[in-house]
């Protein structure tokens, strides 16, 4: 009986870790704790404040002056990414025990919009690294998160989030990338595309088809492991030129018998698809909040282009037609922004989110692009066409990436 | 040695980036909703102090604004770029418009007694009403010798040499210490408060205090007149000759006939 009751606590024990892995640790530097019945409160804390005052302060002396440089080389960001760093504007969700500050999807949302304001190909570079983090961070074991977010907080390094494949990006259950046991190892083969960071990461979380059983529901054929970009076997493929954000490094990936020790399972085998999702209700928030920082920043050029541009006697702002745009811009910035907010408190207090989230981003996404597009239509055929362009297509990338 | 003990004076003022628009009753500018933030001079003070902790000159510092209950936000500032505490001396918003640097300067130079601190370290003026007058005021008060418009700062023995910024350049000075000093602009470039740091600030100890805990009285000894906008710059026109320049400068009045 005693033997029995053993075993069958022996199997059950992982899946009750890794229910334990999923559920969301509330952002501990959310500030005072939220009133239990007091209604909703708009407020941001203290320290979210002063996060954001750091974030776009960086992002107005450090990122804008440097953004249509990066943009026209398509060169990694290096410079500013290693400047966020040591402001610890990035890694913002790895645990304390690892050396990170363990900040909550809110406190991260409102910084995200600061530097996405000052250039969302710098921001997708840094938000990959918390895409690529947060699978270690939800169901990673303590070895496995001392191992991969240590080392990302006691030096500069970028990671990788390799899900989409040629074939399937919206479709994660239809990913083709193989993984076989192999003794206690796990020989992964298949081609990713898409992969933010490719070149420059240090290590990837890579999910793959565990199970060789078509029929096998996507809860349960799918691993996520942690592969070190330097296990032989990885091709990185050539820079893919997105239209915009193209200072960010989107690359193929392929994988030929690249073997994996079973320590770099994360969770369990088979759990993978579940974790990936997981991951997304935490990194969703923070996309939706890139597309507010670009939309804030359509419309912050376009007034100041149309208070100074004049056409038939007066300032362009002061015709109807550029008047409505703007006041569309703004409403769009500030429900955007709203909704985002809602998504990321939501997962904060540790609820699922995925309903909020989606909204969220769709809804920011359409607003950026809207925002992009009068905004360029506002500075007309003025030289300062080139950057507003720029703002199009970064939303566009952002848009299809995730 | 041991250190030196530091006090700060960090004024919060409107933003430098913000466009100043006048109160519509003339008595002074919109501050309802326009973003605030450390006088930029008092930020250059704040990172040489914590430079100075780093080169272990200094042993603590602590960070000082007279003000409404939003001058916090500025102290923690002060605390994450590195000053060990704070003292928020609160004046409420309508007694606020109408302090004076030599409120300020009373209070400063008591906090400096009660502190027993070796250096007091104001901007060299603040961006709002560019009086230039607190940090020498204090000086006198506390009858401590002053080095203004610092931009170096070193020591030697038991003095500072400071290099000012004058009128005719750079003058070098020595002062013995305790001293009062103004940061000018190329002092050094203040630090980022770093994510991490304002994590820690947030344990640092803030003390709320009211003027009358130094024996100050803030009531006003001045009153606004008017507050204007400057006037709008008219525009210039080109002339085509030395003599039309010289016959117009003639006519305004501005050169001898």
């Amino acid at each position: 009986m005693a033997s029995l009751f053993r075993s069958v606590t022996r199997r059950l024990r992982p899946a009750v870790q890794s229910a334990y892995a999923f559920s969301t640790k509330p952002g501990t530097a959310s500030g005072e704790p939220q009133q239990a019945f007091g209604g909703i409160s708009f407020e941001l804390s203290p320290e979210q404040l002063e996060f954001q005052e750091t974030a776009r302060k960086f992002a107005r002396e450090e990122i804008i002056p440097k953004a249509a440089e990066y943009d026209k080389t398509g060169e990694y960001p290096w410079e500013l990414v290693k400047k966020a760093w040591e402001l610890g504007l990035i890694n913002t969700h790895i645990p304390e025990h690892c050396g990170g500050m363990d900040l909550g999807i809110l406190d991260c949302t409102t910084i995200t919009e600061e530097i996405a304001y000052g250039c969302t190909g710098v921001q997708t570079a840094i938000e990959a690294n918390s895409l690529g983090q947060m699978p270690v961070i939800i169901a990673g074991n303590k070895e496995q998160q001392k191992k991969y977010l240590g080392r990302m907080t006691e030096e500069l390094l970028m990671c990788a989030y390799c899900v989409t494949e040629p074939v399937a990006g919206s479709d994660v259950a239809g990913i083709r990338t193989k993984a076989e046991k192999k003794g206690d190892d796990y020989v992964i083969n298949g081609s990713k595309m898409w992969i933010t960071n490719g070149s420059v990461a240090n290590w990837y979380f890579v999910l793959a088809r565990s199970s060789s059983d078509p029929k096998m529901p996507a809860g349960k054929a799918f691993t996520g492991f942690i592969v070190d970009a330097n296990t032989p076997g990885i091709t990185v493929g050539r820079k893919e030129w997105n239209m915009g954000q193209r200072c960010s490094d989107t690359r193929g990936i392929t994988f030929e018998d690249v073997v994996v020790p079973k320590e770099n399972v994360l969770g369990t085998e088979g759990i993978g698809f579940k974790i990936a999702m997981g991951a997304f209700d935490k990194t969703r928030p923070p996309v939706a909040a890139g597309a507010v920082g670009l939309a804030r920043r359509a419309l912050d050029e376009a007034t100041k282009y149309s208070l100074e541009r004049q056409t038939m006697g007066k300032p362009i702002c002061e015709h109807q037609a550029v008047a409505f745009m703007l006041a569309d811009m703004a409403i769009g910035v500030e429900t955007a922004r709203m909704a985002t907010q809602r998504s990321a408190w939501e997962i904060d207090q540790g609820r699922r989110n995925t309903f909020y989230a989606s909204i969220a981003k769709a809804y920011a996404a359409d607003v950026a692009n809207k925002a992009a597009a009068d905004a360029v239509q506002i500075y007309e055929g003025t030289a300062q066409i080139q950057r507003l362009i720029i703002s199009r297509e970064h939303l566009s990338a952002a848009k299809n990436q995730w | 040695m041991s250190g030196l003990r530091v006090i700060v004076g960090c004024k919060r003022v409107i933003d430098y980036a913000v466009k100043i628009r006048v109160k519509p009753d003339k008595l002074g500018v919109v501050t309802d909703g326009v973003k605030h933030s450390m006088n930029p001079f008092d930020e250059i003070a704040v990172e040489e102090a914590v430079r100075m902790k780093e080169k272990k000159l200094a042993s603590e510092i602590i960070a000082v604004s007279c003000g409404p209950t939003q001058c916090q936000e500025t102290l923690r500032t002060a605390m994450a770029m590195g000053a060990d505490k704070s003292i928020h001396v609160e004046v409420d918003a309508a007694t606020y418009e109408n302090l004076q640097p030599l409120h300020v300067a009373k209070i400063l130079a008591k906090v400096a007694q009660d502190e027993k601190a070796d250096i007091v370290f104001t901007g060299k003026q603040a961006i709002d009403d560019d009086c230039n007058q607190t940090g020498q005021m204090v000086a006198a008060l506390l009858d401590w010798p002053q080095a203004t418009f610092a931009s170096k700062v070193e020591k030697a023995n038991g003095d500072l040499t400071v290099t000012r910024e004058i009128d005719g350049g750079l003058e070098t000075i020595k002062v013995k210490l305790p001293a009062v000093l103004t940061a000018d602009l190329r002092l050094n470039e203040p630090r980022y408060a770093t994510l991490p740091n304002i994590m820690k600030a947030k344990k640092k100890p803030m003390a709320k205090k009211k003027p009358a805990d130094y024996g100050v009285d803030v009531a006003p000894r001045q009153s606004i007149l008017k507050v204007e906008d400057p006037p709008v710059r008219q525009a210039g026109s080109k002339l085509d000759s030395v003599e039309t320049l010289v016959g117009k400068l003639k006519d305004a009045g501005l050169v001898p006939s």
